[in-house]
This record gives C-alpha cells, structure tokens and sequence, in this order.
C-alpha cells in the first residue's frame, strides 16, 4: 500500500497531485503540500540519518528549522544540496534524497561500532586522542571526516543563478505566524513600507498545524483573511520561503529566499535563491518558540518527536507518525497533542506526566477521553534500535531527583511524543546584541534589553496563548509604524481566541538515570550526539563557562545552534556545577539562523563578474597580435608578444634587444596619472614629494619618491609642469588610487587652506612608450609641430604637440636607460595612435614588448620598482637615493628619516648582485646568508627582491637587499634555495648597464 | 554593517567608506623641533576606548570627501558626523 501512515482525509495537502520522489533510491509517493519529512513519514520511513559520532539510527524529531536528523542530500550534480532538512523541503516531483551519514548503507551501518564503543568515545575525544603526535592529524582528519561526514559539497560548478535585492522599509517582520501577520496587518495598514518574510511556503506559522479557533472558525480561515488584506496593501512586501536568518549593526537584516528551490531543477522560473539585504527602520520579532526535548534513556530512538510536531504532521499533513503513541511532558501544551492523536484515530497508551499534580483543563479532556495520565513518571528508556517499539516508566521522588518505584513498568507503543517545554527563538534577538533573560516562571530564556530597534513578540517573547500573540503582534505593529512616523489606522477587529488556562510546567532539564552510569544514553544534542554524561563529564573536567563546554562537547554545533538542546545542555551543566541558569548563561547566537547556500551569500559576484577587470584602449590590439596577459591588479597587461613557437625567455631577449638597439614600444597606460591644478599647487608637491618643486620650469619633467609619514619608500612616478598652476603626475600602476587617496586625504584633513585640486586621469589617458636609439626617428615621422632635436627637446622635458593627428603630450623620459619618448593622448585615440606608431616604426622594425621586458630593462639599470624592491620598510637611503632629499624643506615623512631605527648604520640597502655562475636567475625572494652552514637559526642578509636574464649583458642579474649592503660590494653572499642547492652571488652596484646615463642623453 | 551619514550625501552603507583610524591627529607644526619620542607618539601611538571615538572616515567610493564620526565601540551607534574643521560634541575639533 502507499502511504500508509496517511490519514484517510484532512491537512493542508492536495490529494489530486501525487508525487514520485525517492529516498535512498527507493521509488515513493507524496501529496503537492507535503515537506519530504512529511511525505516521508507518510511512507513510515522512521529511519532517515546515522548519527554524527555513535552512528545511531535516527528519525524524524521535529517538523521546522530545528529538525536535527534528517539532514539529507538532494539532487545530484551540480544542483546538488547537501544537509537539508526534510522537514523544511517542500515536495517535488522526482525528487531524490539520500542519507548522507551510513556506510556502506544507512540500513546496515559498519560505523555503529562506535556506539559499542561509547565508553571509549567521551566529550573531547577528538582533543585527547587524535592531537598527539600533532603530524599525524592530516591522516586522522581524513578517517574522521569521512566518519562523521554531513553531506558532500558538489564537484560541479553551480549551474543555478543568484540574486541579491538591497532595500530599505519603515517596519521588517521576522514571521508569518499569528503575532507576525497581526504586527503586518497593524504597520501595513498605517501606510508603513513593511516587510513581512516567513520560512515557510504558507503564511501562517504555528496555525497551519494546529487546531486552534478564531472567532469560532478554523483560524486558518483568518490566516487566509489576513494574507488577502496584506496583498492588497501597497506598501507590504510579503515575502514566503524566506528565513531571515541574520541580524546586524544598525538594523541590517539578511534574508534568504528560496525563489525556486521548490521546483524540480531545470526549471527557469527565476533565480533559485535570492539574499535581501534589508536596512529596516524598526524590526518586529516573530520567529516563534521551538519545542524542547526532554532528556531520558534513548531518547533519540526514530519514532521519539516532539509533540508539536506530531501535531503538525496530524493536522497540517494528514500523517500519522506511528499506530500507538505515548505522550511524555512537563507541561499542559503537550495534551494537545494527545487530543490530536486521539482524533485522529491514533491509540493514545498514556500520557507520562513528571509533574505530581496534573489538574488542568487540557490534562481534564484527556482523562475524559479515557486516557491513562501517569502523573509524577518520567519516561527512562525507550525500547527498540531503529524505530521505537516500547517504553518503561518510573514513579519520580517528590523533588524529581531520584526514584519512588524501585523498577521499570513497560508501555508499548511506536511513537513519543514528547514535549519538555518551549524556548522562544531568541535567535535574532541575540544577534542584534541583546543579552536573553532567564525566566523563571517560563523556565526559558527571553529576549533581554534591546540593544536595536526591535521588538519580539509572541511566543519569540514568551507569550504561548494565541490570545496574547495576536494581541502583542498589532500592538507592536502599530507601535513600529508610529515610531517610523505612521498612525494606526483602524482595520478588521482582533479575532477572539479561546482562552485555555495551562498549569505551570515542572522544569525538568533531564530525568533522572534509573541504573546510573550504566544506564541508557540520555540524548541532550541529537545532532552532535553530545549526552548529559558528556556535559556533565566535562564539568567534571574543570569546564565552567557555557562557551567552552559547548566547544569542548560540541554542544549547538552544526546547523542546529542550539535550537534544540541548548536550554537542557545550560541547565544540566548549571545543575552539575551547583550553580543556577542564570549564573550560568546561555550562549552566544550568531548568524545565520539556518543554513544559507553559498551560492546565495555570493550571487552573481562569479566568475567574470568576481572582480572588474581594466583593459587599456589598446587591449584589442595586443590580443589581436598574440600577446601573453599578467594581471596588475585589476589591469590586463600585454606580458610578453611571442611569435610562433618562442618561449618567454626568447620572446623576452628579441623584444629587449630591440629596445636597446632600434627602437620598441610598449603600452604604459596603466600607469596612475593625477591632474594637480590650482595656485598652490607646487608647494602642494613641495610637500608631498621628497625633492623640490618650485624651481621646474613649465614644460619640464621631474622625477619624484613619495613616503609615508613613516618615512618609508611609498611610491614614485614622473611629474610634469604643464602651466604655472597645473600638473600632471604620474603614480605607479598598483599605487594610483592608494596615491589619489593619501594625497586627498592630506587636501581636505590636514591643508585644506592648500587651494589645490586633483582628479584622476588615469582612464582618460593612453600612454604609448617609444623607447630606444630610433625613438626619435619614428616620432618624427609621426609629429611636425615638435622638434625632436636634442637640444629643443631635452631629456625630462615635455612638449605639447599633434602626433599622427591628435593633440598629444609628449613627455621625454626613460624607465629604460635609452632615448624615449612617452606619448600621452585621449585614451578614445589610444589605439589610432598606437598603430600609427606601428606604421611609422615598420622601417626600424618596431617591436612591441610587454611588462617582463619591461623588468628586465629597468633592473638593468638599477631602476626600482616600488612594491617589488620596496616593502614599506625601506627608506630613501636604503635604496641609496638619499640624492632626491631635500634639505631645505619640510615634506612627508622627512622627520621620521631621523628617527633612531632610521638612521641604524646596519640597515638592509639595495645592491646588485651577480651569481658566479653567470647562466643561473636566482628566484626572487631567495634568502640571502653569510654562511649556509652555520647553526640554525641561520643568520639573514637579506633576499632578493628582482632578478632576470639580462638579454644584453649575456648573464643574470639581480636586485637584493642586504644588511649593510653598500659597504659589501665584491663580497660574495650564498642563497640556499628550497630544492637543496647554495647559489653563490657578488655583491655589486646595482646600476648593471650604462652608469653613466650616456644612453639617454642623445 | 553600519550606516554613516555622510554629511555631503546622507546615510549610506558602510561599504561605501574607507575607514581613518583616530581623528583630531595632529601632525606637529615643527616636526624638527619634535623629540623622538613625540614623533612616534604622533606616528604610532593611537587611543583604543571602550566607548565614545572619534575616527575619520571617507567616503570612498561616494563624494570622496573626509569627515570625522563619533562612534560609541561598544554599541557601534554613531552619535555625530561633522565636517572638517567643524565642532564635535564635547568640544572635539580639528586644530585650526
């Protein structure tokens, strides 16, 4: 037969759609309106997961978010969905799920040896067994994961597309149940932008599993009243199957929305998931309370639930969890449930009641429908290994504490439910920054003093009767419209609920064990598998914080985080320690509330969407001529142009003797480019830059350091003065918006009498660099209106000009050693230009070359990088440029030049070094050492900072900073590397190539 | 994440700034008449309260502007935004 846990009509359900799902690979039917968990239970599947730790068969325990076992994989390939909780899965057709924990099957599971084994498994085990020797934790931790192991994270790309929705609302509403929709009703009809986001498919919450009345009707026919009101207001976002799941400063709110995720994949209805991130004026709680569990002998038998949801799955699914049930509580709520299974045709074997005295109104209706109610028993053990087959109870002593009976009497029955009181869900209460308050009466944590705008209510607060939800839920409503500048405005009057007065519950945080510590496990964390023996041992162990024992027990681990356990863990660990509940804390919640897809805090931010990516205006061009890219920072840069069949090496040392012997040319666009413009503006540079401004005639370059306050080497670049008032200045490539920002920064905080304004030009600029020996000719093929000649145009100047047709700024510098001119123009001409040059060059067989060319040019002339030669710990001397000081002026970071640490005559400075073995590159970042064979720890020199083949000094160059290093040349320092072999190298200049500086002065 | 009201744009998310440590930093007029140990008391030294600070931020990715905060460490509620040069509460200013 099919489904035959389902009762024969009821629930919320559509019997004319059945359907096919699997699990484990076994074909099943269930109903459109089922979750799996339900659809599951209607098949009687009772065992669905294998424990964490012991591999102990489990079920079903709950029907929401703070389901702790039936943790299932859904889907394959890439769509997959590890750790979903069935409960909170809707139905699909062709829906399969499998077990994600028993090997080699859920069935028969190898790994439950290690319930045999409990005795050797205690609280920390991991800590105490597997630490020593600390080298072997990489092989255990592959053995352990694959033993504990929760789900398999997919090995394909995501194929589901993301979103993400930043809005900003006068009133957000954590829950759809009756308190969240009055609050939603309450600010909706002021006119407030409301928000009201619920977990479930169905407004509603708690109502769509109960039996409750309003005003004499169903109150879901409210719920439904309620819903149609909202959707027709304007300013109410209703957001269905959206959890939100965290809570931070100043009433941010994340939500996730399950747009799709309850459609067979494949399916394009939209993105599968999208995250809200919500800026609310005022946040009004109404995430409900969660059940607890009570803590008795193989309490986590399959068939043990909590009452509520044994509720919920009678009423909301028309599911019968078992044939004959016995009911445990400490509480009248749980009398519900008996009523329930009663109705709905379930043998009810009897309602175990810790509490002495049971005389309340719910308790009545139970004994009048001829229920046995064993007042002052516990429930110690459960009877059955993978679904439940029996019970045994006991009479309790009058403090609960120990025992009156001296043995078990047996009740047979296939299903508990169980009920040890309720904790509201003061999550995100607890998120915002407030403290949860233990109270007493409710023998619960509450939401303390708000620390935000918010507000829970309902039984988030502590209220249980429906009355008093609805009642708090438009009061708190209306009061978050108000504040928000709304007025209430009048609507449908709050539906009369029936008042059923409840006995206060007995706190019982865990029953008594009937044969001590031989007894049966007394489950505190089904999910973690952490039992009272477990706490309780480690408080024996010197835990006294809440926070460690939960790290120490693993205690709230995992995707339950304490909905479950937290409350009884607290309080045994209290009762263990002498101490009372309060004293002893709860712990701290953090986001998310459940589990959140990573491809939903992530949306569309992927791949080519990861990070923008900067190309210049000749990006195309050098594509199209086969260029190799490296990335500097967010720029493509043309690496190296190989022809057919050259490595980098050979297309290094054509493209680098071109340069040096006819003429080459590279795209220098990246480079950063500040417009300085304003009267004070060279004392601005003054300031700001190492060397003097005020003496640079207009039309003249200058080449200028830049330090931090500390004194330290912060970046470098050419400078020209374009009028008496105006500057263009150029920034290394990664350093121009850090530049652009300390240079504002220093503008508007410190020197804003300073009449000097910057703007960025980076992007409006393209930068084509003519450089080598015919540099000139094929300028002047392109440009009438300059001279070239030496002496009109000398080195570090600039000229204004029209070159191949468009106005352009000619600046005659070198990053090479060789003659050179950098032609700027409006980067939409970037690539007109670039090519003219290419045509003009053709007769000196122009060669383009990219950034590795570049390096080795410019380390052939000792030429610095800043970021590659530099650290940040290096100042002017250090690099032996103490030559661009000024002395007769204050600038940035001159002072911190005469610190102490500044002037120690051992610092590392910079240094040319030349391996004795003239073919071998040293790696840049080799260690440099005086003696590689002396006792560790051996002494360092210094390292390497740049090193290349230099193409026209036939040998290998290198760049290095050493201690003390100017004083050393001709001495000879070894670098072992990694793979075992001692490089020897000669400290030398590090100016390799024309010392002089003849070449660029032609 | 918190909300800062740019006092050129009005509120806006916390990603759009840069954050400037300690505010009312003041660099010494004559850093060569500065001891050493005053210098680095201007480089390096920076207060850590439990409580109300006074910070910099900029709004990077906005108007670019600089402009101070006072923001409580604790709570993260931010009690003012003033310019430049404007007058904090409690008499936090810029030097003139």
């Amino acid at each position: 037969m099919t489904q035959p846990r389902r009762l024969p009509q009821g629930g919320r359900i559509d019997r004319s759609r059945e359907l096919a799902f699997s699990f484990n690979g076994r074909p099943l039917q269930g109903y459109a309106g089922d979750t799996l968990a339900a659809a599951l239970l209607a098949n009687d599947v009772r065992l669905v997961a294998r424990s964490f730790k012991y591999h102990r068969p489990r079920g079903i325990v709950g029907a929401g978010a703070e389901e702790p076992n039936a943790l299932l994989q859904l889907g394959g390939g890439g769509h997959t969905l590890p750790h979903q909780r069935a409960t909170q899965v809707e139905l699909y057709a062709g829906l399969e799920a499998v077990s994600v924990n028993g090997w080699p099957s859920l069935e028969f599971d190898l790994m439950a040896i290690n319930s045999r084994l409990a005795g050797l498994l205690p609280a920390g085990f991991y800590y105490k067994t597997f630490m020593w020797p600390q080298r072997f934790w990489g092989r255990y931790e592959h053995q352990i994961r694959r033993a504990a192991g929760l789900g398999r994270a997919p090995m394909e790309a995501d194929p589901d597309r993301y979103d993400k929705t930043h809005v900003h609302c006068d009133v957000l509403i954590a829950g759809g149940g009756p308190a969240g929709l009055a609050a939603a009703l309450a600010a909706g009809r002021s006119g407030a932008r409301v928000i009201l986001a619920d977990e479930q498919a169905e407004f509603g919450g708690g109502l769509l599993g109960s039996r409750e009345q309003l005003d004499g009707r169903p109150a879901t026919d409210w719920v439904k009243a309620a819903v149609a009101e909202l959707r027709g207001l304007p300013e109410v976002r209703m957001l269905p199957r959206s959890t939100v799941f965290g809570y931070y400063d100043h009433n941010l709110l994340t939500i996730a929305e399950r747009v799709t995720d309850h459609l067979p994949p494949g399916i394009s209805a939209g993105p599968r998931q999208r995250l809200w991130r919500v800026r609310a004026g005022r946040v009004v709680i109404a995430a409900g309370a969660i059940e607890r569990p009570l803590v008795f002998g193989n309490n986590d038998r399959p068939g043990v639930m909590q009452a509520s949801a044994v509720s919920t799955y009678l009423n909301r699914y028309a599911v019968a969890p078992g044939r004959a049930a016995a009911v445990f509580t400490n509480n009248d709520s749980a009398y519900r449930s008996a009523l329930d299974l009663l109705d709905a045709g379930v043998e009810v074997a009897a309602v175990v009641d810790v509490r002495l005295r049971v005389d309340g109104e719910l308790p009545a209706r139970v004994r009048a429908a001829g229920i046995a109610v064993h007042s002052g028993y516990a429930l110690v053990d459960v009877q059955g290994g993978k679904r439940v087959e029996g019970a045994r109870l006991m009479a309790l002593d009058s403090d609960g504490r120990g025992f009156s009976s001296a043995y078990p009497v047996g009740l047979r029955c296939d299903l508990i439910a169980m009920s040890g009181g309720w904790s509201p869900a003061v999550h995100l209460h607890s998120q915002s920054g407030g403290k949860p308050r233990f109270d007493e009466t409710l023998a619960a944590f509450v939401p303390g003093t708000s620390c935000q705008a918010e507000v829970s209510v309902g039984a988030a607060r502590g209220c249980f009767d429906l009355s008093g939800c609805l009642q708090e839920g438009f009061e708190a409503g209306a009061a978050a419209a108000r504040a928000q500048g709304f007025e209430a405005r009048p609507g449908a009057p709050m539906p009369a609920a029936v008042i059923i007065a409840q006995a206060p519950m007995m706190p019982m945080w865990r029953v008594p064990s009937w044969r001590g510590v031989k007894g049966p496990k007394q489950f505190v964390d089904f999910q973690n598998d952490t039992s009272a023996a477990d706490i309780a041992l480690a408080a024996r162990e010197g835990y006294r914080s809440v926070e460690h024992v939960k790290r120490y027990t693993a205690l709230g681990f995992g995707t339950d985080q304490g909905k479950l356990g937290n409350i009884n863990g607290m309080a045994i660990l209290a009762e263990t320690l002498g101490q009372d509940i309060p004293s002893t804390g709860t712990t701290t919640f953090r986001p998310p509330y459940t589990p959140v897809s990573i491809g939903t805090l992530v949306g569309r931010t992927v791949g080519d969407l990861f990070d923008p990516l900067r190309k210049t205006a000749i990006h195309e061009w050098h594509v199209e001529h086969g260029a190799e890219f490296e990335n500097v920072g967010q720029w493509k840069r043309p690496w190296y142009y190989p022809r057919q069949g050259e490595s980098l090496d050979q297309a290094v040392y054509r493209e680098c003797l071109a340069a040096r012997r006819t003429v080459g040319v590279m795209d220098a666009s990246t480079l950063g480019k500040i417009d300085v413009r304003g009267p004070d503006a060279a004392e601005f540079l003054n300031r700001v830059y190492t060397n003097g401004w005020t003496k640079l005639g207009v039309g003249r370059c200058r080449y200028g350091l830049m330090l931090g306050e500390d004194g330290m080497v912060m970046d470098d670049g050419v400078t020209a003065r374009l009028a008496d008032d105006h500057y263009y200045m150029t920034t290394t490539t990664g350093g121009a918006a850090h530049v652009m920002g300390w240079l504002e920064r220093w503008l508007q905080t410190e020197w804003p009498d300073l009449k000097v304004y910057l703007t960025s030009v980076t992007d409006q600029w393209a930068t084509v660099a003519v450089v080598g020996p015919q540099s000139r000719g094929v300028l002047a093929a392109l440009c009438q209106d300059i001279d070239f000649a030496a002496e009109a145009f000398p080195f570090m100047a600039f000229r204004e000009g029209t070159v191949a047709g468009v106005a352009a700024r000619v600046f005659r510098i070198s990053f090479s050693g060789e003659l050179s001119y950098e032609i700027n123009v409006p980067a939409d001409y970037g690539r007109h230009v670039w090519e003219a040059v290419m045509a003009a060059g053709a007769a000196f067989d122009i060669t383009p070359y990219g950034t590795e060319s570049m390096h080795v040019l410019r380390a052939e002339k000792g030429f610095i990088i800043v970021g590659q030669d530099t650290d940040g710990s290096v100042t002017p001397d250090d690099l032996g440029m103490s030559w661009i000081l000024a002395k007769n002026k204050d600038y940035l970071g001159r002072r911190s030049l005469l610190r102490p640490d500044s002037v120690r005559t051992d610092r590392k400075q910079m240094v040319g070094l030349k391996t004795l073995q003239p073919g071998f590159v040293l790696p840049e970042g080799a260690q440099l050492v005086d003696d590689p064979d002396a006792a560790k720890p051996v002494p360092m020199l210094g390292h390497v900072t740049s090193s290349y083949h230099s193409p026209c000094l036939g040998r290998s160059i290198a760049l290095a900073l050493i201690r003390n290093g100017r004083q050393r040349h001709g001495d000879v320092v070894y670098a072992p590397l990694s793979d075992g072999r001692i490089v020897r190298a000669e400290i030398c200049d590090p100016v390799f190539y024309d010392p002089e500086g003849a070449r660029q002065n032609v | 994440m918190l909300q800062i009201d740019c006092p050129w744009c009005g509120p806006r998310d916390e990603t759009e700034f840069s954050y400037g440590g300690e505010a009312h930093i003041v660099r010494p007029s004559d850093p060569d008449a500065t001891s050493d140990e005053a210098w680095a008391d201007y480089l390096f030294m920076r207060t850590n309260p439990r409580g109300r600070h006074a910070e910099q931020w900029c709004h990077a990715h906005g108007c670019r502007r600089w402009f101070n905060v006072v923001r409580d460490t604790v709570s993260y509620r931010i009690e003012a935004v003033y310019r430049i040069g404007g007058q904090g509460p409690g008499g936090s200013h810029d030097p003139a």
